[in-house]
C-alpha cells in the first residue's frame, strides 16, 4: 500500500472533531493517509474549493451535496456524501431581551419541549421573527422551518430567516439585527459568554437524529478514486468510534481547542462534547443526552431516507419537482460506497439503506450485516413520521 | 442590456476597495458602489440590486451572499456565481486571485469578462502591496531592535557605535545566529534585568 495524500476543508466548529481525532490520533496514518486539513473562511468556500479541485474532500452541511445536486445555489454541481460526520449538535437561541420577555409571559420552558418553548417564544416575539442560521442550505434553516412552520409561523410573513456567519452570531444578535439564531457549537455558547443571548433549545429536541455534517466530495472524484476514498471513510469510522467513548471526551476537547482547529477554550468545547450546556450568562445549566452523536445508532451512515427528508423539504419550498428532487437528493448520499469500504472492516451495516424517519421513540434493534443493531430514538417533536416514496429506480 | 452595469463591491477594508475601485473604473465605465458593513450587507444588497457583486473568496460573508441565489419572490433576480463553463482555467485563477463574483442571471459573459478581469488584477496588486508592506515593518523592527543592542553596550562596556556593532556581529557569527537574534536577546535580558 503506498501513500495517499488528501486535501479536505472543514469549518472550525466543535463537530469537525472526527476530521481532527482522525488527524491527530493516528487514524488517518494507519490508512497511510496523510489527511491535510484546511479551515475555511466559510461554507462557500468550501464549496467552490470542493468544485474546483482544490480540495478533494470536506465537511460539508448535511443538505449542501443534496441541495447542490439537484441544482440549487451558487455552484450546482453533483457533489456525493460518503458518510455523515456528526449528528445533531445545533442550539437554538434569543436575545437577551426576548429571553426576559418569555420568562414574564409563561416562563422560557424547560429546554427539552420544542412544543411548550415553541410556544413561548412565539407569544413574546413582536413583529416578524428574525433568526439568524450559518447558511441557507443548512440543517439548522431546516430545523427552524420545520419547528416553527407546524406552530403556524409563516415565511417569509412572521419568520425572517437570515444568513449570518457564525462567528457574527452574537454580535448580530446584541446588535439588534435578529432577534434568535440556530447555530452550532461552539458558538451559541460563546454567545451565552459575551452576555448577548440565552439558549432555549437544543436541534436535537425539534428532530432526535438530525444528520448535521457529512464527508463530502464530488461526484466524478468519488468514481474515479476508490482508494483514497475508502481509506479516508475508514479512518473517519474509526475516528468516530473513539470519539463514541467517553473517557476520551476530555483529549477531544483540548485537541478541538488548538489554533489548528476551533481555537477556543477546551472548557468551553467540553459543554457539547458532554452535554453539559451553560444556557444564561448567570450560569444554568442544562444537561442534554446525545447532544452531538458521532457514532453510536450507525450515526456514520448516509441513509438516503435522510437525503429524501431533505429533497422533500427544498421540494416544498421552492416548488420544484418534488419526484425528480427526491431521486437526485438520495443518489447523492453514497450507501453504496459507504458499505463497500467499512463493510470489509468490520463495521455493522444496516441491512437497508432507507427507514422511516421520525418512527422510533427508544432505541430499536434492526436486522445488520452482523446480525442487529439497535437505532434511534429519531422523533421528531410533533411526532408526525416522514416514509420516503418508493425510489423510481434503485441505484 | 446596454444600460450601465451596477456593481456592488464587499469589503471592509476602505484602502483594498478603492484599489478595486480604481481598477474597474479604468476598464470601464460602471455604476460602482462599496458595502464595507457586514450588519447591513444584506438590506443594503437588496436595496442596491446589483447586476454584479464582488468578494473576496476568503470573506466570511460570502455565506450571506448564499441567499440571493435563491430567488424567492417573482420580483427576485435569481443570481448565481461567475463560473465560466467555457474556460476553467479562467475561474480558477479568479478564485486563485481571490475573486468571486455573484452576477445575475442573463448577464453576458462578454459584459462580465472585463470586470472580473480588472478585479483579478486589483487582488494581485493588493497582495503584492500587503506583502511588501510586511516586509517593510519587519525591516524596521529589526533595525530598531539592533540599535537599542547597540545602545545597551555602548552605555554598558563604553564602546563606539562601530566596535559595538562589530561586537554583536562577532557574536552572532560566533553562534552561528543573526545579528537581530542576539539583539533581541540582549534587549530582553536588559528589560529583565532592569
Amino acid at each position: 500500500m503506498s501513500r495517499i495524500a488528501l486535501d479536505c476543508g472543514f469549518l472550525p466548529l466543535v463537530d469537525c472533531a472526527p476530521l481532527a481525532v482522525a488527524r491527530e490520533m493516528g487514524f488517518a496514518e494507519e490508512e497511510l493517509l496523510e489527511l491535510r486539513l484546511h479551515p475555511q473562511p466559510s461554507w462557500s468556500a468550501i464549496r467552490d474549493k470542493l468544485a474546483f479541485g482544490e480540495l478533494q474532500a470536506a465537511q460539508m452541511l448535511a443538505p449542501m451535496p443534496v441541495a447542490m445536486s439537484m441544482g440549487l445555489g451558487g455552484v450546482p454541481m453533483r457533489i456525493d456524501a460518503l458518510s455523515v460526520l456528526s449528528v445533531n449538535g445545533d442550539v437554538i437561541g434569543v436575545s437577551r431581551p426576548l429571553s426576559a420577555r418569555m420568562r414574564e409571559i409563561g416562563g422560557a420552558g424547560d429546554f427539552t419541549s420544542a412544543l411548550a418553548v415553541g410556544r413561548s417564544l412565539i407569544t413574546a416575539m413582536e413583529g416578524p421573527l428574525r433568526v439568524g442560521v450559518p447558511f441557507p442550505f443548512s440543517m439548522h434553516a431546516e430545523l427552524l422551518y420545520y419547528w416553527l412552520g407546524a406552530l403556524g409561523l409563516q415565511a417569509p410573513a412572521d419568520l425572517d430567516m437570515r444568513t449570518v456567519p457564525p462567528p457574527r452570531m452574537a454580535e448580530a444578535v446584541s446588535k439588534g439585527e435578529i432577534d434568535a439564531f440556530c447555530v452550532g457549537e461552539p458558538w451559541g455558547s460563546i454567545a451565552v459568554e459575551a452576555g448577548a443571548a440565552d439558549l432555549i433549545l437544543p436541534g436535537s429536541a425539534i428532530w432526535q437524529f438530525a444528520p448535521e455534517k457529512v464527508l463530502a466530495t464530488r461526484h466524478d472524484w468519488a468514481e474515479a478514486h476508490p482508494e483514497p476514498v475508502s481509506r479516508l471513510m475508514r479512518a473517519l469510522w474509526r475516528a468516530a468510534r473513539w470519539l463514541d467513548n467517553p473517557d476520551n471526551r476530555m483529549t477531544a476537547s483540548e485537541i478541538l481547542a488548538r489554533p489548528a482547529y476551533v481555537d477556543v477554550a477546551a472548557e468551553i468545547i467540553e459543554r457539547a462534547l458532554y452535554g453539559r450546556l451553560k444556557v444564561s450568562a448567570s450560569g444554568e445549566e442544562r444537561r442534554v443526552s446525545r447532544f452531538v452523536e458521532f457514532y453510536g445508532s450507525a450515526a456514520t451512515f448516509p441513509w438516503r431516507s435522510q437525503a429524501a427528508w431533505i429533497a422533500a423539504r427544498w421540494a416544498a419550498r421552492t416548488g420544484i419537482d418534488r419526484a425528480e428532487a427526491l431521486e437526485l437528493g438520495r443518489a447523492s448520499f453514497r450507501t453504496d460506497l459507504y458499505r463497500q469500504a467499512l463493510g470489509p472492516i468490520g463495521a455493522d451495516l444496516p441491512n437497508a439503506s432507507e427507514k422511516l424517519e421520525g418512527a422510533l421513540n427508544q432505541p430499536t434493534a434492526v436486522t445488520s450485516s452482523r446480525g442487529e443493531m439497535f437505532l434511534g430514538p429519531d422523533q421528531f417533536f410533533d411526532r408526525l413520521i416522514f416514509e420516503p416514496p418508493a425510489p423510481s429506480s434503485m441505484r | 442590456m446596454t444600460s450601465t452595469l451596477k456593481i456592488a463591491i464587499v469589503e471592509e477594508d476602505r484602502e483594498r476597495a478603492l484599489l478595486i475601485v480604481d481598477g474597474l473604473r479604468e476598464a470601464g465605465d460602471f455604476d460602482i458602489t462599496v458595502l464595507g458593513d457586514a450588519a447591513s450587507l444584506s438590506r443594503r444588497l437588496s436595496e442596491i440590486n446589483p447586476d454584479l457583486v464582488l468578494i473576496d473568496v476568503a470573506d466570511p460573508n460570502r455565506d450571506v451572499l448564499e441567499a440571493l441565489t435563491l430567488a424567492s419572490g417573482p420580483l427576485d433576480r435569481p443570481v448565481a456565481m461567475f463560473v465560466d463553463r467555457s474556460n476553467d482555467q479562467a475561474t480558477k485563477a479568479a478564485i486563485e486571485a481571490g475573486v468571486s463574483a455573484y452576477v445575475v442571471d442573463g448577464l453576458r459573459k462578454q459584459r462580465i469578462k472585463p470586470v472580473i478581469d480588472a478585479a483579478i488584477a486589483r487582488f494581485h496588486m493588493y497582495s503584492r502591496m500587503r506583502t511588501e508592506l510586511a516586509a517593510t515593518k519587519a525591516a524596521l523592527a529589526e533595525r530598531k531592535t539592533i540599535d537599542r543592542a547597540k545602545g545597551l553596550l555602548m552605555q554598558a562596556r563604553g564602546l563606539s557605535e562601530e566596535e559595538a556593532y562589530a561586537l554583536l556581529r562577532k557574536t552572532a557569527m560566533d553562534q552561528g545566529r543573526k545579528v537581530v537574534e542576539v539583539a533581541t536577546a540582549l534587549v530582553t535580558a536588559a528589560d529583565l534585568l532592569r
